[in-house]
Order: C-alpha cells, then sequence, then structure tokens
C-alpha cells in the first residue's frame, strides 16, 4: 500500500519500532575516509530520518547487519560450549535495489549451500528491509547490466521528498502505523541506464586461467582485500579462537570476514597454498562473481554495486576487467575456429 | 522445529591411540552415527581451532582419526593435550561409496597419509575379497619411518594384493624402493575397460599416477581421487575450500575423475 506522509510521522514510527528493532542506514561519518577531508559513507544506527545519507552510494554495504565483522559463535570452557545469545532486538535496514539482490546472494550461501546457518538465519529471521530508490546512477555503477537495478523484495520503500514521505509498505505493521496516512500511488524511483556497462563472456574456458591476462593485476594487486570487504556478495569467513587472559581455560570461537586476495586464506596445515600468485587470486573473485555462481546457482553474484571498483587502491577496475576478458574469450573463440 | 547449530562439537571418547611415527597417530573415537571412509571430522580444540581430519577407519560405535603433527592443533593435540576426550564437529563431505567398486577389479594407489581417507576401502574389500575381482593396494611412503598402519598390512597381506614401496630407504629396509609410478607398468590388470583405480595422496603424486593409469588403459570414469583443501566451516559457508563452482567440503573431497580432473585452483 502506497501512503504520503510526513518526516515527523515516520520519526515517531521508527521511535516506536525501536523498542523492538535496532535501525541501520548509511551515514555520513565526516572526514572519516582514507584521505584527510574525505568522508566516509558505512552503515550505523539511526534514530531518525534526517540522518541517513540519501544522495551517494555507501562505501560498505548493508552486509555487516547479518554477518558481522566479528561474530561470537560459542563461549566454551573446558568440557562445555554455549551458544552465544543472538541479539535481543530485531533489525531494520536502509538499503538500495543492488544491495537487495545481494541478500538474496547471502541467503543463497547461508540458508541453501549445504545446509541452514544458525546465526545467520536467526538474525535474518528478525530484519526487515526498506528499499532506498536510486533516482540518478552512480560513479561505478552497472547494475542495469547486472540486471539489479529494481527488486520488489522489499517490506517498504521509503522516500524523502523535503517534509514529504512517500512509503510502499508491504509490512502490516507499517500499514497500521500509517493507518490514517494519505494514500498515495508509490513507485520506487530506479535507473534505467549506468555509465558503466559490462558484457558478461558466456563462459569462460579454462585454457584462459592461465593467460597472461592476469598477470597485468597480479602486479597491480597488492592484496588488500578491500574489493571483498566492501563487496555486499563476499561472504566468507575465517574462524578464530580466543582464551581469556585473566582465565586461559576459558575463551570464545568467533568467525571474522575472510579474503580470497588476502595471504593465507587458502593455507592449509604443513603450509601448502593454492593461488600464492595475485594475478590468480584475482581470476578466482572475477570468476567466482560472473562465472562459477552462475554455474552453481543460476544467477550472476556480481550484483553491479561498483564499490570494488570505488574502493581498489591499486584503480583496479572490476567492470573494465570483465569487459576486456569478454574481448578476450571472443578473441580465443574466433581464434580457434 | 529448531536446527541443531552445526558450529557446535560434540565430546567423543578416545577409546585407543595407536602409534603409527613419531608425528602420526591413529585416535580411536567414539561415534555411532553413519559415516564413510573419505569423510571427514572437523577436531576441534578449543582455544587452538579446528583440523579437518579424514576418517581413517569405521569400527562398531568407533571412527578412528589418523592425526599428523603438522600444525597450530595438531601440535598442541601431541604435545600438551592429556584429556581423554576430543571435541568434534562431522562428519563432512561425501566419501568413498563402496558400491562403486563392488564386483570390479580395483587398483588404490596411495601416498603417505593418504592412504588415510581410503583405508576404510581397503579394511573392506580385505574382510570381504569375495566382493570384488581383485584388488591390489599399492603404497608409497616416504622413508621406514613414515610407514602407517604397520599392523593392519600384516592382516591385508593375507587377503589382497599388497605393493609397498619407499623414497627413502634406510640400512635395515629390504622391500620396495622408490615411487609408486615406477610399480604401475608391471601391474596385470585383467580388464582394463571396467578396472577401478582410486588415487590419494599429494597433489603431484596424484598427478603423475592418474597419467599413468590412463595411459595404461584405464578409463576416466572409473577413476576416482579425494581432494585435500583448507575446510574450515565443513557446511559450505565459509569459501575456503571453494574451487571454481565446487565446494570440496560438500561435492568432494572424492570426485570421479571426469569430473576432478576440471578442478583448478
Amino acid at each position: 500500500m502506497g501512503y504520503q506522509t510526513t518526516a515527523e510521522k515516520i520519526n515517531a514510527i521508527f521511535s516506536d519500532l525501536s523498542k523492538d528493532y535496532l535501525i541501520y542506514a548509511p551515514k555520513r561519518f565526516v572526514g572519516d575516509g582514507t584521505f584527510t577531508y574525505i568522508d566516509t559513507i558505512r552503515y550505523g544506527e539511526i534514530t531518525d530520518l534526517a540522518e541517513i545519507e540519501f544522495a551517494e552510494k555507501s562505501n560498505y554495504s548493508f552486509k555487516e547487519v547479518l554477518l558481522p565483522i566479528s561474530e561470537t559463535l560459542f563461549y566454551f570452557t573446558e568440557n562445555e560450549m554455549k551458544e552465544a545469545d543472538a541479539p535481543k532486538k530485531g533489525a531494520i535496514v536502509f538499503l538500495r535495489s543492488c544491495d537487495l539482490h545481494g541478500l538474496k546472494r547471502m541467503d543463497t550461501i547461508y540458508l541453501e549451500n549445504g545446509g541452514v546457518d544458525t546465526y545467520y538465519k536467526r538474525l535474518r529471521d528478525h530484519t526487515k528491509f526498506i528499499l532506498m530508490g536510486c533516482e540518478n546512477s552512480f560513479e561505478n555503477c552497472f547494475c542495469v547490466s547486472m540486471g539489479t537495478q529494481t527488486s520488489e523484495d522489499y517490506d517498504a520503500y521509503l522516500k524523502v521528498d523535503g517534509d514529504n514521505v512517500l512509503v510502499d509498505s508491504r509490512w502490516d505493521y507499517l500499514d497500521a502505523a500509517l493507518a490514517g496516512a494519505t494514500q498515495a500511488p508509490v513507485i520506487a524511483d530506479s535507473v534505467t541506464a549506468n555509465d558503466t556497462v559490462v558484457t558478461i563472456p558466456e563462459t569462460v574456458p579454462q585454457t584462459l586461467f592461465d593467460d597472461p591476462f592476469w598477470e597485468e593485476y597480479g602486479n597491480r594487486c597488492i592484496a588488500c582485500g578491500r574489493c571483498n570487504f566492501v563487496c555486499p556478495t563476499c561472504t566468507c569467513f575465517t574462524m578464530q579462537d580466543i582464551f581469556y587472559t585473566d582465565n586461559g581455560k576459558a575463551g570464545e570461537r568467533r568467525r571474522v570476514w575472510a579474503s580470497c586476495h588476502v595471504d593465507g586464506y587458502t593455507d592449509m596445515a604443513g603450509g601448502h597454498a593454492f593461488r600464492n600468485d595475485k594475478g590468480q587470486r584475482m581470476r578466482f573473485k572475477v570468476l567466482h562473481k560472473v562465472n562459477d555462481y552462475k554455474r552453481r546457482f543460476g544467477t550472476h553474484m556480481c550484483i553491479g554495486c561498483g564499490r570494488c571498483d570505488d574502493v581498489c587502491p591499486e584503480y583496479i577496475s572490476f567492470a573494465n576487467c570483465i569487459n576486456r576478458l569478454n574481448t578476450l574469450v571472443n578473441d580465443t573463440v574466433k581464434e580457434e575456429n | 522445529m529448531t536446527e541443531l547449530n552445526p558450529y557446535i562439537p560434540f565430546l567423543s571418547k578416545i577409546t585407543e591411540v595407536i602409534k603409527h611415527t613419531e608425528i602420526e597417530f591413529t585416535f580411536r573415537m567414539t561415534y555411532s552415527g553413519d559415516v564413510k571412509p573419505g569423510q571427514f571430522f572437523e577436531v576441534s580444540l578449543p582455544k587452538f581451532g579446528e583440523a579437518p581430519i579424514s576418517v581413517s577407519g569405521i569400527g562398531d560405535g568407533t571412527v578412528d582419526l589418523t592425526i599428523r603433527k603438522v600444525g597450530k592443533v595438531t601440535d598442541e593435540i601431541f604435545e600438551n593435550y592429556v584429556g581423554d576426550t576430543l571435541f568434534l564437529r562431522g562428519p563432512y563431505g561425501n566419501g568413498f561409496d563402496i558400491a562403486n567398486y563392488k564386483g570390479k577389479e580395483i587398483l588404490l594407489v596411495a601416498g603417505g597419509t593418504g592412504l588415510s581417507p581410503v583405508k576404510g576401502i581397503v579394511d573392506y574389500f580385505s574382510a570381504h575379497p569375495e566382493d570384488c575381482k581383485g584388488f591390489t593396494l599399492l603404497v608409497g611412503f616416504k622413508s621406514p619411518k613414515d610407514m602407517l598402519f604397520k599392523k593392519d598390512f600384516e592382516i591385508w597381506k593375507k587377503n589382497i594384493n599388497v605393493i609397498m614401496t619407499v623414497d627413502y630407504p634406510d640400512e635395515h629396509y629390504d622391500g620396495n624402493c622408490g615411487l609408486v609410478t615406477q610399480y604401475i607398468p608391471e601391474l596385470m590388470i585383467k580388464g582394463l575397460t571396467d578396472a577401478v583405480g582410486i588415487v590419494v595422496g599429494p597433489p603431484i603424486m596424484m598427478k603423475c599416477t592418474i597419467n599413468d593409469l590412463l595411459a595404461k588403459g584405464f578409463k576416466e570414469e572409473n577413476l576416482w581421487i579425494s581432494q585435500e583443501r583448507k575446510m574450515c566451516c565443513g557446511i559450505g559457508k565459509c569459501g575456503h575450500c571453494k574451487i571454481d563452482d565446487t565446494y570440496i567440503c560438500l561435492d568432494g573431497p572424492v570426485f570421479n575423475y571426469t569430473k576432478g580432473k576440471f578442478l583448478k585452483d
């Protein structure tokens, strides 16, 4: 149901909701960016619509709400283990259409591939998603190429227009809370074109895995893993045990974000590792995003948010890499014929 | 219905420890669920972490885990651990399906600790030689000091054809020497179109052995391998063991070669 209401009304509803939910949205952290006088936009808790950064793309995705950077799985003593408590409150997440598609990728890994992940599910079951529209495309976005520019899988859509707020609600609670508001048709803003366009090769033959094409990326990549950490569809983690310094027999097992670009990702006991070359790591990641994931699950993993291109300190462009790879694949096919 | 938390391990009693070498022991652990050779458990040592260890034997209410002292978790198990229990999660992975090999002529080639995941297969056909047309175990160790399952070999030798070789013999050793691949040409395999080859060991050994078996006339679809990767969660979430579109912990570690040959890290 569509409504026209006021920011004041929405803030009042948020105030009520805050008894049961933490509300997360992209916020501007002034001066907190990598360089002096540069802001960063990342997720944080909000209580007021005015805190939300609607005008720009967030540097980080919402994924940390469902997959915390460091998450305690259980506490242990010598012979006992106790599952870490779930947060007492649920979550409400403001996000854009591409990220909502990213959520589906996370669901696939954490709810389907190999069974249900307890920790993900208990957060996911208590999270509501509010779509933020995109009036225009941002730098490096290629959602249209990935088909993620619109999404219907939201609990509500919300647009702030001065003092007016337009809402499309698919959430009973919100419908009830907005019962007295003016009904109005609300259609989510979405883009129909991006400056960046990618063409994904249908298949990438294994013979190209060792192509010199990847060396160039290997020479430039510094294996910092930032592209993985900003990506809403990168969901890998590593488990770590810590113990308490005042009682060495008690501690906890955590999982923390992992990156396939960073050293140690494939290290086995005894020291053997795979993909020591950074170019091969790039190949592994790129093909996971636009090739391997699709073969297994039927859709591309990449959702075209372009955050990896935004963040790379070495100016490596994932989008450009896919397009160049497409050319390489086409040329290779031509040569073979 | 609440689903069980797959990350929380259960306590298993150590019923016996069999010492093979200075750094390789088999821990016989209580476990009474379904389990197949080639599957693995995550051995969990609070404070130190987890290590994926393949099942090297299946008994009545027990599984054998042959552990090599090679990393953070296993170092601790060998050096300081005094308990009579270990935490486990699993079993994970597909494992070897004995039914795939029944009624066939079988050649199993293993290198070093690669024998662990396939030992259950050897145990089975050694106990039931009538279930296959013939069974040859070709196994290589680095040196006589690195030999595993010595007592089992005594039993196996009575029921199946066993060829054991070492890379580096010492002065007291009087058996076969050299790499396993050296012994493949002379093997008498009667029906190469149906014969099954199972190959597990270090990556290079697997590659060379597979090449030799193909050259000998084994069919790709009759060859089986088991892969070793960093399996951290064991349940398809953490991503560390993924190769292309394949999760080793879910789809493997055992692969038919027609699939296995396309796995490229």
